[in-house]
């Protein structure tokens, strides 16, 4: 279980339901540990600000997440969390290991363009 | 609009030392804001498992942030976080700071608790690679490396035991570090020497990462004779110690050649009501419970300057 407050995908159908039915998605799979726990706190930081972005997470070690772990924009990734970045369903960016907030904005920012209301 | 907004007490950094000063300034009744450029917890939350803070057996240092967080709150103290200091004045009886949400934060005094973050190499190719065959946590990526060769950089106590844990995983570690002799806990050299994965490349460099969607090859710089040779691994970790995160403070404050902050012994700084503690502070001992010390005398001795600031202007008033 992941101890954050981002909302949590705990299954190939949410994940599904939740790149379908929302134009701008993040979502972080990874685990409680020091590198995913930073991005778990940026995403919550961000949730307050882009309204027109959802975040998620998806915990590493369920068989679930094969939905992000087997998909062919992680090839070569060796480090967590994998970060997913979706734009109307299809995967528009997506990172591997710690990032900083600087990082995480400027993604964002270019990917899912729109007023940020603070 | 933008806002000016006084406290009695600004403490910029929520590590251990920062949490613990905003503890015991909010507990003297003392209007105190804890600001953080991250999360509430600093390195502290990094940590998987803490097994040597006095008092708790075993927690995570998530859940340990998370308590000291609370306990803050619960005093009265303000703690804004993931937000950035955009200026600084700390000279003065009225220090100043500028943050990125606009708004201009003014307090009789400071305490400086930055802390620090792990040192990456600064090579070609590590930034391309992060993620990609560059780790710096054994313990989450570990697994990703399951029966292949790989570096680990570094000298240290982190360095050795991270590669002794390593190989639990991989078929193979080689330790590059550019001394001659490590830096290391005797008992975790000797550990790494007797172990039949582990070999070493010592007094060299590496000076680039290579590879296409994952690492493949390193170059590696030999110190003495000033050669590099190509080096074909497919993970390189890398634990070669920490920096202070005193940048924003140069030329506001005085700093060492590490860019560390001296303090006395009660934690103050060379500018009269400005306070230091934890990770940036020139030290031997970094560890969550020497940052809760320092934080504390801090806290104590900043309270004892604003009691007296307040005496003495009450002084003038009444005269």
């Amino acid at each position: 279980m992941l101890y954050t407050n981002l909302n949590h995908l705990e299954s190939a159908a949410d994940h599904q339901k939740a790149i379908s039915e929302n134009e701008n998605v993040m979502v972080i799979c990874g685990r409680m540990g020091p590198m995913c726990i930073p991005v778990y706190g940026i995403a919550e930081e961000f949730e307050k600000e882009y309204h027109h972005v959802k975040f998620y997470d998806m915990e590493f070690d369920n068989p679930e997440s094969h939905v992000i772990r087997n998909i062919p924009e992680v090839r070569g990734f060796m480090g967590i969390p994998f970060t997913i970045y979706y734009k109307n369903g299809k995967v528009v960016k997506a990172t591997s290991s710690i990032q900083t907030r600087d990082q995480v904005k400027s993604i964002l920012d270019k990917e899912f363009a729109a007023a940020v209301t603070a | 609009m933008n806002q000016n907004i006084h406290y009695d007490a600004i403490v910029i950094g929520a590590g251990p030392a920062g949490l613990t000063a905003g503890i015991y300034l909010s507990r003297a009744r003392l209007k105190t804001l804890v600001i953080s450029e991250g999360m509430a917890g600093g390195q502290m939350i990094l940590t998987h498992e803490i097994a040597n803070y006095p008092g708790v057996e075993s927690i995570s240092g998530y859940q340990l942030a998370a308590i000291m967080k609370k306990q803050a709150v619960a005093f009265g103290c303000d703690i804004r976080t993931n937000v950035s200091i955009q200026d600084i004045a700390l000279t003065g009886k009225l220090k100043r700071i500028i943050l990125s949400d606009g708004n201009t934060y003014t307090g009789e005094s400071v305490i400086l608790t930055p802390g620090g973050r792990p040192r990456t190499l600064g090579v070609k190719g590590e930034d391309t690679f992060k993620g990609r065959g560059i780790s710096y946590c054994a313990t989450c990526d570990g697994d990703f490396f399951t029966g292949k060769e790989i570096v680990v950089v570094g000298g240290g106590n982190s360095a050795l035991e991270e590669a002794l844990s390593l190989t639990k995983y991989v078929s193979k570690v080689t330790i590059v570090h550019q001394f001659d002799h490590f830096q290391a806990f005797e008992h975790a050299v000797e550990e790494a020497r007797n172990n039949p994965k582990i070999q070493f490349i010592m007094e060299s460099l590496i000076t680039g990462f290579h590879g296409d969607e994952s690492i493949r090859h390193v170059d590696i710089k030999n110190l003495r004779s000033g050669r590099i040779s190509s080096f074909k691994t497919e993970g390189v970790f890398i634990f070669i110690g920490y920096l202070p995160n005193t940048e924003f403070l140069k030329d506001k404050i005085e700093l060492n050649q590490r860019g560390e902050i001296p303090v006395k012994p009660d934690m103050s700084t060379n500018i009269e009501g400005v306070y230091a503690a934890g990770d940036c502070t020139a030290k031997r001992f970094r560890q969550i419970t020497t940052a809760v010390g320092d934080g504390t005398v801090a806290a104590l001795a900043a309270s004892n300057y604003l009691h007296a600031l307040k005496a003495k202007q009450k002084q003038l008033i009444t005269v």
